[in-house]
């Protein structure tokens, strides 16, 4: 396993290396290459860990402030085979993507270091190594956002680095302040001095690295920036971002408050309960009413890892319950769940990019019929969309079932308090399940199917070869777990073995060919196998009996005249009954301009009509913020109005307070 | 037996189940239309009329409009394929169903989603304004109809331990006092709604409707024409058919066949047939005194079944 992170790590710095030397015209194939290959050697190991295999390395003191230390065991395994894999699709679709997408040096350069930093980051074993890599994810993935031109693209990177660092600024406090309690830094001494640390600290130290760690993980209230930052970075990256990165927050959380604290108590988990439900329902109706594909697909992650983290907090509280078992199950169904989204997400994202490619524009009121046009990716789309939309068939479903059985076998815990709160739980798994098939069946309805409403849609062509490699790949895992998800159960045992649930193992032998939750099955297999079959079925025998050979026909639509492209329903019309039914919480603005006619009042000469649905919680919660920033800076702007002489004076009577201070204390 | 626990009795009574299904959904929606036929005065076609009519449709050539694709062709075989896979997991006749173990209640759920949503897909494919408003409707309907559907699965199964139907169906079939419990009681009710709004009937949408102000179901399916529409009638009348029989094995599981015996098995299917026809019979008896709801208000309808599913699950928990 050491071996295969070598070659992950040489690989992804030579490929940064060559990248900043080598000509255009062979930079982007190798690039893409050699970062796949760092890409498969990080899932690799992943897989390795998964198998039970551990690996420890330590080099005391070659960076200052601690030394490096990385171990990998099977729960880093998870985050390591679905980022490596996840990686490496990406890459190669980057091939097609970036040669044909005017490559940028810099972002040719950056990119595989980023790659590595995801890697680094799961198997960091000491807080200083932990945030050396975390930094570095945050630059790297900075630096990508940044790449594009525009206002939007400038505005996304500075809520991207303020939020980003921020965050960093309270997982450091967090992690720094849990190594001096426990007066050691590397993970293996804090896990062991655990116990001996006060709860109030440990409270403290869960609470600073849920802020940080769930803004990474697009945690409502902390996600202003995804939503932003996602669509901007380029195509690929941003399938990256989406499908991986944001998974290391649920890492870290996983890491410091069941392997670290050993579980805390009970209100950690259900407060990371209700941010995770909050989450997904907000999540998904932002996406349900989005119309800009990329950022309906970003507003799907906050759904998606918001489920995560529910089933986090789940497994939690079961824990604290004294209900092993449970608690495992629900953490392996949320495992399980990162890997299934990493799978459709970066299908969905790379089917974007391809779309934004060839057409240019990511609005969905202008696309369409480019199921015609781009077949493959429109297929491999749909199976993607069908997956996010948690349907049976699609990879979401096994692991949103293995979530829902943990929750309704909680029933057995103790307290009212869980009783509230698991109704509570089922009910936003429930409405946001709901919600993400209409928002898929509108991404694929109007997106990929019916007539193109713009002459850029007219125009799309289908991707090239390397592009759809690189989605191929991905639709493949798509396809896997959602068929033989079971495959997956002892790998999933170990992984919850190792981040300190008992009932790990137990739990990983219930998700085999059939997946069981104590009393419950299901056959995923047979589920689909079952309905193929009989839609083959009913195919022939319609074949046989039919009397002739299917006919083009014209579009009856009620006996009226063609239709031209401006009457089709678009993703807007088709949202607008949802937008209605979530008015309290979405707040839309819409804005009609009647100009009158200059002579009388009741003949109108233009109507304007515009609608926008801005991120609410973006408003309500941190522009006040932003605005007291902004009038704290004004005034200190009195103090400091740049005289120079003024700045001397602060500084002489600075020394003089200081002086006085130190004669008056000794 | 072997891994999946299918055995040869089993694959007999899902085979049986999905044949009645078939054969008797468009009798069931025949039945239903001469009651509200007779009731508002008319002679009506006859029950059998919708076989009538699936034979002259399946005579005909089929078409494919201008422009419509995979999505559009496939719709209708899904629709019918969803139903049969449900006919043959549900317990409607006896509790040893072949895919009980397999497909689950909330497999069955999500088969359901599944065919409407690939309509709705079908419906946007045809490029016109009435596939879009369909499916935009139905899409929304469905999706606030999901989270009422799981609380009343919560609450059903949190009892018994488990969400496999046969499981349920039987324990509710050997404590008959647990169907009187508050908890079964108000997740009956929750589900009778979604039952509604599910199966497109009023007040949701009104299924004998060709009006553009209140179509939903009709609206996305107006462009299928000959085989294809056959096909489109039956996966809704037997869609109709399995949430009517899964609402009745679920509250009022007698007569259900628990042994192995054909007698027993003869027996549940005549009694499957019988309460099938009643919850069909007193639907449409109540449609003919029933306005349809405004759009905007559905969702109302849906939040407060949601409501009642909350109390079930309150329910099964507290006065336990």
């Amino acid at each position: 396993m050491g071996l295969w992170l070598a070659v992950a790590g040489c690989a992804g710095l030579l490929a940064a290396g060559s990248a900043l030397v080598l000509p255009p015209r062979i930079r982007v194939g190798l690039v893409g290459v050699v970062t796949a290959v760092a890409g498969a050697a990080g899932a690799v190991a992943g897989g390795f860990a998964l198998a039970g295999h551990t690996l420890t390395l330590q080099a005391p003191n070659p960076l200052p402030l601690g030394g490096v230390y990385l171990r990998v065991d099977a729960l880093c395994g998870v985050f390591l085979a679905v980022t490596g894999a996840v990686v490496a699709a990406a890459a190669v679709y980057g091939i097609g993507y970036f040669r044909e997408h005017g490559s940028n040096r810099a972002v040719q350069a950056v990119w595989p270091l980023f790659a590595l930093a995801l890697l680094l980051v799961p198997i960091a074993a000491s807080v200083s190594t932990l945030l050396y890599a975390w930094e570095l994810m945050a630059l790297t993935s900075l630096l990508l956002v940044c790449s594009g031109h525009g206002a939007e693209t400038r505005s996304a990177g500075v809520w991207y680095a303020v939020m980003t660092h921020l965050g960093l600024v309270t997982v450091l406090a967090g992690l720094v302040w849990l190594a001096a309690a426990a007066h050691t830094e590397t993970f293996a001494g804090i896990a062991a001095a655990a116990p001996g640390i006060s709860p109030v600290v440990k409270g403290f130290v869960f609470a600073l690295v849920l802020a940080g760690f769930g803004s990474k993980a697009g945690m409502v209230p902390l996600h202003a920036w995804l939503p932003r930052a996602h669509p901007e970075a380029p195509s690929p990256v941003s399938a990256v971002m989406s499908a991986a990165m944001v998974n290391l927050g649920v890492y870290g959380l996983v890491r410091v408050g069941f392997d670290l604290l050993h579980g805390g108590s009970r209100w950690w988990w259900l407060t990371l309960l209700l941010l995770g439900a909050a989450s997904a329902v907000y999540g998904i109706i932002q996406a349900a009413v989005a119309s800009d594909l990329k950022r309906l697909l970003a507003y799907s992650t906050v759904e998606n890892l918001g489920l995560i983290l529910l089933a986090v907090g789940a497994a939690g509280v079961l824990q604290d319950s004294g209900q092993q078992l449970l608690a495992a199950l629900a953490l392996a169904a949320g495992l399980l769940h990162t890997a299934t989204h990493g799978a459709f997400k970066t299908l969905l994202f790379l089917g974007a990019g391809s779309v934004l490619r060839t057409t240019g524009t990511r609005d969905l009121d202008e696309l369409g019929g480019l199921r015609t046009r781009m077949p493959v990716t429109s297929g491999l789309f749909a199976l993607g969309a069908l997956g996010a939309a948690a349907l049976p068939g699609g990879a979401g479903f096994p692991s949103e079932w293995l979530l829902l059985q943990s929750l309704i076998h909680g029933r057995v815990v103790p307290g009212a308090t869980v009783l509230v709160m698991l109704p509570v739980a089922v009910g936003a798994v429930a409405l946001s399940a709901g919600l993400a098939v209409a928002t898929f069946v509108k991404a694929l309805g109007t997106g990929f199917l019916a007539k193109p409403r713009s002459r850029a849609a007219e125009r799309a062509r289908e991707a090239p070869a390397p592009m759809l490699l690189g989605m191929g790949a991905a639709a493949v895992a798509c396809a896997g777990f959602a068929l033989v998800p079971g495959l997956a159960g002892p790998a999933l045992g170990r992984a919850v073995a190792a981040s300190g649930l008992a009932g790990g193992q137990l739990a990983g032998s219930q998700i085999a060919g059939r997946l069981s939750a104590l009393g419950s099955t299901l056959a995923p297999l047979l589920v689909v196998g079952a309905v193929a079959a009989l839609v083959v079925v009913l195919k022939g025998l319609l074949r046989i009996t039919a009397r002739a050979q299917r006919r083009a026909a014209v579009l009856w639509d009620c006996g009226a005249g063609p239709l031209t492209a401006r009457m089709e329903y678009t993703a807007t019309s088709f949202a607008e009954p949802l937008q209605r039914v979530f008015d309290d919480v979405l707040a839309p603005e819409s804005d009609l301009d009647v100009t009158p006619h200059e002579e009388s009042a009741y003949l109108v000469e233009k109507v304007a009509y515009s609608r926008a649905v801005p991120d609410r919680i973006e408003y309500r919660l941190y522009l006040p913020v932003i605005h007291t920033v902004r009038r704290a800076g004004r005034v200190a702007g009195i103090v400091a109005n740049g005289s120079v002489h003024r700045y001397l004076g602060y500084g002489f009577s600075a020394v003089i307070v200081l002086l006085v201070a130190l004669a008056a204390t000794r | 037996m072997n891994a999946l626990g299918i055995t040869a009795h089993a694959i007999a009574v899902s085979l049986i189940q999905v044949i009645a299904v078939v054969l008797g959904a468009p009798l069931l929606v025949g039945l239903m239309r001469q009651v509200r036929a007779r009731m508002e005065g008319r002679v009506g076609g006859g029950v059998l009329q919708p076989w009538r009519d699936t034979r002259k449709l399946l005579r005909k050539e089929r078409l494919d409009p201008d422009g419509t694709g995979p999505a559009f062709r496939t719709a209708p075989l899904v629709g019918v394929a969803v139903g049969a896979v449900a006919a043959g997991a549900i317990p409607l006749a006896a509790t040893g169903t072949a895919l009980g173990t397999s497909v689950d209640l909330i497999a069955v759920v999500g088969l359901l989603a599944l065919s409407s949503a690939w309509l709705a897909l079908a419906g946007l494919d045809t490029a016109t304004a009435f596939g879009g408003m369909g499916a935009s409707r139905e899409m929304t309907i469905a999706a606030l109809a999901e989270p009422t559907v799981l609380m009343s699965v919560f609450a059903l199964s949190a009892r018994v331990g488990s969400t496999n139907l046969p499981a349920i169906v039987a324990a509710g079939a050997a404590n008959a006092g647990r169907l009187a419990s508050p908890a079964s009681l108000l997740a009956a009710v929750a589900l009778a709604v979604v039952v509604l709004a599910e199966t497109g009937r009023l007040p949701v949408d009104n299924p004998s409707t060709h009006l553009e102000l209140t179509m939903v179901h009709e609206a996305m399916v107006l462009e299928y024409s000959g085989p294809d529409l056959a096909l489109v009638e039956l996966g809704a009348a037997m869609r109709l058919t399995v949430l009517l029989g899964l609402w009745s094995s679920l509250f009022a599981p007698f007569g259900i066949a628990t042994g192995t015996g054909p007698g027993a098995l003869l027996l549940g299917l005549a009694v499957f047939a019988a309460k099938t026809a009643l919850l069909g019979v007193l639907l449409a008896a109540g449609e003919v005194f029933t306005a349809k709801l405004r759009l905007f208000r559905v969702p109302e309808l849906l939040a407060g079944s949601f409501l009642l599913g909350v109390l079930a699950v309150a329910a099964s928990f507290f006065l336990n």
